[in-house]
């Protein structure tokens, strides 16, 4: 076990190395605009370009200002500071890391308390009015994109535009230690889009884990040692059924936490999506690296925790 | 007064093809102490109409009727609390696939635990120390450590043994073993079976072994019922049954298996065509179509399950008269045959096509 741990941590920083490259790569071959001649002003002459161009390093050959990058990070932890508004991108980030993890936790606890009662019933009451009424729903959530679902969701509840203003804050973020109440209305609403389609993603993956769990041969011999049938699903069928969704829900969280981009930007909700949405609007590389990097650390490492679980979760899985 | 006595069960499934018939018109009486194989291939619905027993195909789209008494009471007409009560205490059951029987998260002593619990008011540290005192019983090496052992860490027959420790824990009246060796390697099933009849006259348990495989049904004293396509079609002593069947498919039966008393020449022969559709069974008698001795009359008149003469608890379903199948059983005894046994004993040349 320690020893898989470890070859895994070393492939996590790998991993991130390769990362950071693409995205560097990308960034340059694909240039979303010039970063000198955004920050050039209206009437940009080419000596100005050019020194824009110097003090933000741009002059220099792509490895040196790689190598430079990537010094910075392992040695400093630096990642450098925004072409922007010139703050270091880790102050950015740590600073929109809370706004990510409430959006993220509170998004997490409504998919869940839906979706898996869902998925409880829908696989016990197979081929019910109820089954087929919330699977055809989770369909339709399923197939409804964030961006659209939330400005619905703005449009009926926002407390400017709202038709129905009952979530007060909705449409502008307020952080918690300054106001609870008003930090849980104004995500209220994001909560719900952005748990929407993973509560009716994760209602049909348990009910097919279930009813695949409930024809398995143990099933039967849970029933035929006489056990309630509450208890042959809770304890026998449950049991099997929800560790695929333990290992799926570590994964969403990851990426997740990496930012959820439509979300911030359709709720203005001050986060690492809306940080990386912006620094692409603004060809803000230190910006893009820093998130990108922040967020495929987030999805490694879930994915590290999720199979160290599974060993938890499973006695047949060793390593 | 018999322990069990199924009376004319049936079970029929809806699906989208049709009614399946899995078991139609089945009964049989076992006492207390006593075994019952029953015999047939897969789909002759030799499981569910034991299942049905245990009241497990309660959860699935089935039609059943008939009579299933079990110490004077009809299961049938018992609640799902009545039947909680019946099953893994009175009547316990052990599973073809000991490895996909148990569950694989849980740890075998805790399955064990948990079905001595639920019948049975006792801590959890009694009900362990019984858990551990019933793999000791089934020979499992070690109890007192393998107790915690996941499924996985056991062999095939240990499952098996631990499956049937698991059934036997709240020393159950009936103990109702579905293909209990199948999936077992040739050395461990001679072992588990061993193990059922020891248990059984230690238990005093009453034991229904479904099988595939007469030669697991040789291992047991008792009667035998074989099944085909959802009827019994022959049912009587074991001896009977393996001395003077009486039914073609029994024949079929008895001739597919490797014997070691057979001359080294004779060959085995497997009983032709394929068990038959559930959902619209062959006209007439059902193993018609496989029949090597069937005439024109018996792909019309459906047989009854009838006593013969000699032996009245040796009961047959077959249209041909008992002198005509005893000289056709004289002739197959001795290596003879079908084909040929059937043209001495008619004295008629069969020729193709003239068989249906």
């Amino acid at each position: 076990m320690g020893r898989y741990i470890l070859r895994r941590v070393l492939w996590v920083i790998f991993l991130l190395f390769v990362v950071s490259a693409v995205t560097f790569l990308i960034f340059y071959l694909l240039p979303s605009a010039d970063p000198a001649v955004l920050r050039a002003g209206k009437s940009p002459n080419p000596a100005l370009i050019a020194q824009i161009r110097h003090t933000l390093g741009l002059d220099q050959p792509v490895y040196v200002q790689y190598f430079k990058y990537m010094k910075n990070i392992v040695l400093h932890f630096d990642f450098g500071y925004s072409f922007q508004d010139s703050q270091p991108v880790r102050k950015e980030i740590f600073s929109r890391l809370p706004v990510t993890f409430s959006l993220t936790a509170g998004a997490v606890v409504v998919w869940l308390l839906v979706g898996l009662p869902v998925g409880i019933i829908s696989a016990i009451k197979r081929r019910s009015v109820a089954d087929r009424t919330s699977m055809g729903l989770a369909l339709l959530a399923i197939s409804a994109p964030v961006y659209w679902l939330g400005l619905v969701a703005l449009y009926l509840f926002s407390n400017d535009i709202g038709i129905i203003k009952i979530f007060d804050g909705a449409g502008t973020y307020t952080p918690l230690r300054q106001d609870p109440a008003r930090w849980f209305g104004s995500l209220l609403l994001p909560w719900m889009v952005l748990a929407a389609s993973f509560a009716a993603f994760y209602a049909r993956l348990l009910r097919a884990n279930l009813i695949e769990t409930m024809s398995e041969d143990y099933i039967r011999t849970a029933r035929a040692k006489g056990l309630p049938e509450r208890r042959v699903i809770g304890r026998h069928a449950m049991r099997a059924a929800i560790t695929p969704i333990v290992t799926i829900l570590g994964l969403d969280i990851g990426i997740l936490l990496g930012g959820a981009i439509l979300t911030e930007r359709v709720f203005n909700i001050p986060g690492i999506g809306l940080l990386a949405f912006d620094g692409i609007q603004n060809a803000d590389l230190p910006v893009i690296q820093g998130t990108v990097l922040f967020g495929a650390f987030f999805i490694v490492v879930a994915n590290l925790i999720v199979d160290i679980a599974y060993a938890f979760l499973d006695p047949r899985v060793r390593y | 007064m018999a322990l069990l006595e199924v009376r004319d069960l049936r079970v029929h499934f809806r699906t989208d093809d049709g009614i399946v018939k899995a078991v139609d018109g089945v009964s049989y009486a076992i006492d207390k102490g006593r075994s019952l194989g029953i015999v047939g291939e897969s789909g002759s619905g030799k499981s569910v109409s034991s299942l049905t027993v245990m009241g497990l195909t309660r959860f699935s789209d089935a039609d059943i009727t008939g009579e299933v008494i079990f110490e004077g009471n009809n299961l049938l007409e018992a609640s799902d609390a009545e039947m909680r009560e019946i099953r893994g205490n009175h009547i316990a059951m052990i599973f073809q696939d000991p490895l996909s029987s148990l569950h694989p998260f849980y740890r075998v002593g805790d399955q064990l635990v948990e079905g001595i619990r639920i019948h049975n008011v006792v801590s959890q540290k009694a009900a362990r120390e019984r858990a551990i005192e019933m793999l000791r019983v089934v020979g499992i090496p070690e109890p007192g450590k393998r107790v915690d052992a996941y499924p996985h860490e056991f062999s095939g027959g240990m499952r098996q043994r631990a499956m049937i420790a698991m059934a036997l824990s709240n020393e159950p009246k009936l103990l109702i073993a579905d293909e209990p060796t199948t999936a077992l390697d040739v050395t461990v099933q001679a072992q588990i079976l061993e193990l059922i009849g020891r248990l059984q006259e230690e238990f005093d348990t009453a034991v229904i072994v479904i099988t595939h495989d007469l030669g697991v049904v040789a291992e047991m004293a008792g009667d035998v019922a074989v099944m085909y396509a959802g009827e019994i079609v022959e049912y009587g002593a074991l001896e009977r049954l393996f001395l003077a069947p009486e039914h073609p498919y029994t024949w079929g039966l008895l001739k597919s298996i490797p014997r070691l008393d057979a001359a080294r020449d004779e060959e085995l022969v497997p009983i032709s065509g394929r068990p038959p559709s559930l959902i619209s069974p062959p006209s007439g008698c059902h193993f018609h179509p496989r029949c090597p001795y069937v005439r024109e009359r018996h792909t019309k008149v459906h047989p009854g399950l009838e006593p013969i003469l000699e032996d009245g608890n040796h009961l047959v379903r077959c249209l041909l008269e008992s002198p005509t199948r005893k000289a056709l059983w004289k002739r197959l005894a001795a290596g003879e045959e079908p084909a040929a046994a059937r043209q001495e004993v008619e004295g008629v040349p069969t020729a193709e096509g003239e068989t249906v």
